[in-house]
């Protein structure tokens, strides 16, 4: 009688505590907006440059998140290491960039520009790919019928080795990225600041997905892969090779990633071992938001975070008097993360995985 | 199915060397890797036997005998072909680096790859540069041929042959270490002979391998092991107490007679064996993979330093003993209040909340929000050492940290015991293994998951306390993620739920690289590779509770095919 009534009482202050969890964040938000509103700091230009650089950012999140949402969907498990995947590409993209450059081709005409971003795009697309490949092949694949949180182990391990080995290989210095002048410089319109590099990153991460969500949902290949996800055993069942299809899906998230990592180098210039770490995470973040397993998703949810980790700091926290709130970017997202995980763990869209798959 | 039983066929009817130059190119990948990736350059920095081997030489060296061991058991049948397919795959693996050599001396590759530098070269070719590019080739063969051979011999053989080998190795590392306390002692003309200043002398090395292959020879013919094991139990009870006593002088007095670097690496091990105990609770009874206990150490430690810094943010100037269980309960707090909303998802999420948690907490101890109080990136100084004493006492430096740590240590461990056994214990314990069969069974999940979590946070907050102290300072730059990491690994590297397991862990873990400063620039390459092949090999860790070494092998009969070979965490 009295263990019940300890239980209820229990029920009842974790019920209370998340609902106040839930009040507070909303007062957060609308009491700080409404702040930072009204005090009238920022113009609306200030808020429209902020929406396209989430903008941006969100594409680059949304590409990265794909492979996360993807391998998820197959596997069920989450990849650990999709954001070293990430780091591995832009590092192709940087040494690309470097001979480029050497050989003259990076400036020396928009066209030769536009081209030479193709192939640094080629190039980490081609790393990170075989990269992805190697990692399921030694530390994924045995594991696949092992309980949940060994091949999370196994690849929060694969992130580390990645990591350490590209800062063995390379060092452990931050490399600039060669500048691609022509992306530098701003769109000519009068009505917004924009410079060409948003433009490449926002078309080409579109351009990606669309090919992405055809490939998935037109081609033979894409139907064997949602096949699979669904059931491993009735999809080797129907001849269907269960491998091959696990393995294509690592190699396209992984191939996603490696041009944002180009992409990403290219609106931030820099690149090191330690680099992918922190846009996995957030890109994970991106795929949770969208519903995990979920393609339309991931998309949806990377834009998303994209937004609201660029004018949410401003708009959220400036009103209180927050200093410097841009530092606490990381901490909006990471508490999206919480929130989305504590209050609806299938996302947005996510009414597509259900418990028993996931 | 069809396609895996056919691919099986084309296997067995390969050419039977093919499996042989498989292991030579997979070594030479392997090697080339060392090489490139910085190992084998800078270990060689540290000689193993002074003047003739470094531990770089050393590195490529096992890359060699592992081709060559697992070489001769692909081998067709036949001792020779054993030590031929060993030679084989050695002189493959070598050639590989061999080839570096020519690649990286004909074109300058050091524009992208940092390491293959002339210094590389002539440690690869003992100096000859590219006229010596054979040399790799030649000796992979003969330490691979080498070891071939050893690996056919009979264990009577075989085995003391691999102690001598491993004890050079292990005393080779700690030569330096050893030498600088007994120069002052009576035993300075056995130091001067066996030690050089960075390594074993020649002569040194091979009275090691001597005595170890002696001693090992010896315990074999005498059967130490089975006359124990044949002891009535009152006699080996006998045996036992000795053997603790032995084992509490070193832990206790040992570190007195070490330097004060050796304590102050010993005190971090201690400190992570406690925090590995705590997180031993989350992780291996409760099955709660905690990626945010920096968060706790860092409530813990700030707690810490604000109680008792007497400088610029210090709030009250308390003693260390006072603010220290404050630093546990109100770590304990956070693990509440941080737990309650996640506690109830699956998990795979749980461990990436939780990493947010910890992310959350690093940004927010170093931003201009909280600087007012914490000091932002400069942090909190001057936080006082537990014990006031004269400089000159033997408890002044790290020592009374180590001391201090080992009790907690203790304490936790102890709770950790007593609690394993509990109800509370075989409820976190079923709920490791299915949560839905626990709930079933009448489990509240939330709330016994939460005990868990909180139990874990209030020994995480004590090791960040004691951690303040031992430094004498918190800056926000000591709360990474890397201490999560450290912690994580130690416990699933010495074994879930295992006790021992977390002090061998630690020991390993974070005493080794450590001590030796050449190791600890490639420790979390370490770590990756050992998280990735416990996953592989050894799941249950290196020594592994029986609870969980038991359900990890089920044997294959029981478990019906194809089905998971546990359910934890899997609900």
């Amino acid at each position: 009688m009295y263990s019940r009534w300890v239980e209820r009482l229990t029920d009842v202050s974790i019920s209370g505590f998340l609902w106040a969890f839930r009040i507070v964040i909303v007062l957060v938000v609308v009491v700080g907006s409404a702040l930072t509103l009204t005090q009238g700091k920022y113009s609306l230009a200030t808020w429209i440059d902020l929406a396209l650089n989430g903008l941006s950012l969100g594409s680059i999140y949304a590409l990265i998140a794909l492979g996360y949402t993807m391998v998820y969907g197959i596997l069920g498990m989450i990849n650990f290491a999709h954001g070293e995947i990430f780091m591995a590409g832009a590092f192709g993209g940087y040494f690309a960039a470097v001979g480029l450059a050497q050989a003259g081709l990076l400036n020396l005409n928009p066209l030769t520009a536009v081209l030479s971003v193709v192939i640094m795009i080629a190039v980490a697309m081609a790393v990170s790919t075989t990269l992805a490949v190697l990692v399921e092949r030694i530390a994924y694949r045995p594991l696949r019928k092992a309980p949940r949180l060994i091949p999370l182990i196994a690849a929060i391990g694969a992130s580390f080795f990645l990591q350490y080995t590209f800062r063995g290989l390379f060092g452990p210095g931050i490399y600039a990225y060669p500048a691609v002048d022509v992306l530098g410089e701003a769109v000519p319109l009068s009505f917004i600041r924009l410079r060409w590099v948003d433009v490449l990153v926002v078309v080409s991460a579109f351009v990606m997905m669309a090919g992405l969500y055809l490939f998935v949902m037109r081609t033979k290949v894409g139907t064997a892969i949602r096949a699979v996800s669904e059931d491993k055993d009735i999809a080797a069942l129907m001849g269907i090779d269960v491998n091959r299809a696990i393995v294509t899906t690592f190699a396209v998230g992984a191939a996603m990633a490696g041009a944002a990592g180009v992409l990403y180098a290219l609106m931030f210039r820099q690149v090191f071992f330690f680099s992918g770490f922190i846009p996995g995470i957030k890109a994970f973040t991106a795929a949770v938001l969208g519903g995990i397993g979920n393609v339309p998703g991931a998309m949806l949810g990377g834009l998303f975070l994209g937004q609201a980790e660029s004018i949410g700091p401003t708009l959220f926290l400036d009103g209180f008097g927050v200093p410097s709130p841009n530092q606490l970017r990381d901490v909006i997202a990471f508490t999206m993360l919480v929130l989305v995980l504590v209050f609806r763990p299938s996302g947005i869209l996510g009414e597509r995985v259900t418990e028993h798959k996931a | 199915m069809t396609d895996a039983r056919s691919a099986v066929m084309v296997a067995t009817t390969r050419h039977p060397w093919g499996g042989v130059v498989r292991v030579g190119l997979l070594g030479g990948v392997v090697a080339v890797y060392l090489c490139l990736v910085g190992i084998v350059p800078t270990f060689a920095e540290r000689p193993l036997i002074s003047g003739a081997i470094s531990l770089g030489h050393t590195a490529l060296a096992m890359a060699a005998v592992f081709s060559g061991y697992l070489a001769a058991r692909r081998a067709p049948a036949g001792n020779v072909q054993a030590v031929a397919a060993g030679a084989l795959a050695g002189a493959i693996a070598g050639s590989a680096l061999a080839l570096l050599v020519v690649v990286g001396e004909v074109v300058d590759v050091r524009a992208v790859m940092l390491q293959a530098s002339p210094a590389l070269y002539d440690l690869l070719t003992l100096g000859m540069g590219l006229a010596g590019f054979w040399i790799p080739a030649v000796a992979g063969a003969v330490l691979a041929g080498a070891a071939a051979a050893v690996s056919i011999l009979p264990s009577s053989y075989r085995l003391p042959l691999s102690w001598g080998l491993v004890a050079v190795v292990v005393l080779g590392l700690f030569a330096g270490l050893l030498r600088t306390p007994m120069l002052t002692g009576a035993l300075s003309g056995v130091a001067r002979f066996l030690f050089a200043s960075d390594g074993l002398t020649p002569v040194g090395a091979v009275i090691t391998f001597v005595v170890a292959i002696g001693t090992n020879v010896l315990q074999r013919r005498v059967l130490v092991r089975q006359r124990i094991a044949e002891m009535p139990a009152t006699r080996r009870r006998a045996l036992l107490a000795p053997a603790i006593v032995a084992g509490l002088l070193i832990v206790l007095v040992l570190p007195l007679s070490l330097g004060g670097f050796f304590a102050q690496v010993i005190a971090l091990v201690a400190l992570y064996v406690l925090m590995g105990f705590g997180l031993n609770i989350t992780l291996g009874l409760a099955g709660l993979l905690d990626l945010g206990f920096v968060a706790f150490f860092a409530v813990g430690a700030y707690t810490v330093g604000l109680l008792t810094s007497p400088g610029e943010f210090g709030i009250a100037q308390w003693p260390f003993w006072a603010a220290i269980p404050f630093a546990a309960l109100i770590a304990m707090a956070f693990g509440a209040f941080l737990g309650l909303p996640i506690l109830g998802i699956r998990g795979d999420y749980l461990a990436i909340a939780t990493l947010g948690f910890g992310e959350i907490i690093r940004i927010l101890a170093g931003s201009d929000l909280l600087k007012q109080w914490l000091g932002g990136p400069r942090g909190i100084l001057n936080i006082p050492k537990p014990i006031d004493v004269p400089p000159d006492h033997f408890l002044a430096g790290p020592h009374q940290i180590y001391y201090i740590a080992l009790a907690c240590a203790a304490l936790v461990a102890f709770v950790a015991w007593r609690l394993r056994d509990s109800r509370l214990g075989r409820a976190w314990i079923a709920i490791r293994e299915d949560e839905d069969v626990a709930q079933a069974l009448g489990i509240d999940l939330v709330q016994t998951k939460l005990l868990a979590y909180m139990l874990g946070a209030a020994f995480a907050g004590l090791g960040g306390g004691i951690f303040s102290a031992l430094v004498g300072s918190i800056v926000s730059s000591s709360i990474q993620l890397f201490v999560s990491i450290n912690v994580v690994a130690i416990i699933i590297v010495g074994g879930m739920g295992s006790i021992p397991g977390v002090v061998v862990g630690a020991a390993f873990l974070i005493g080794v690289p450590e001590l030796f400063r050449e190791l600890s620039s490639y420790r979390f390459l370490f770590y990756g590779i050992a998280l990735i092949a416990m996953m592989r090999y050894r799941p249950e860790g290196l020594l592994p509770s029986r609870i969980v070494r038991r359900e990890l092998h089920v044997p294959d009969e029981v478990a019906a095919p194809g089905a998971p070979v546990n359910g934890s965490a899997a609900g």
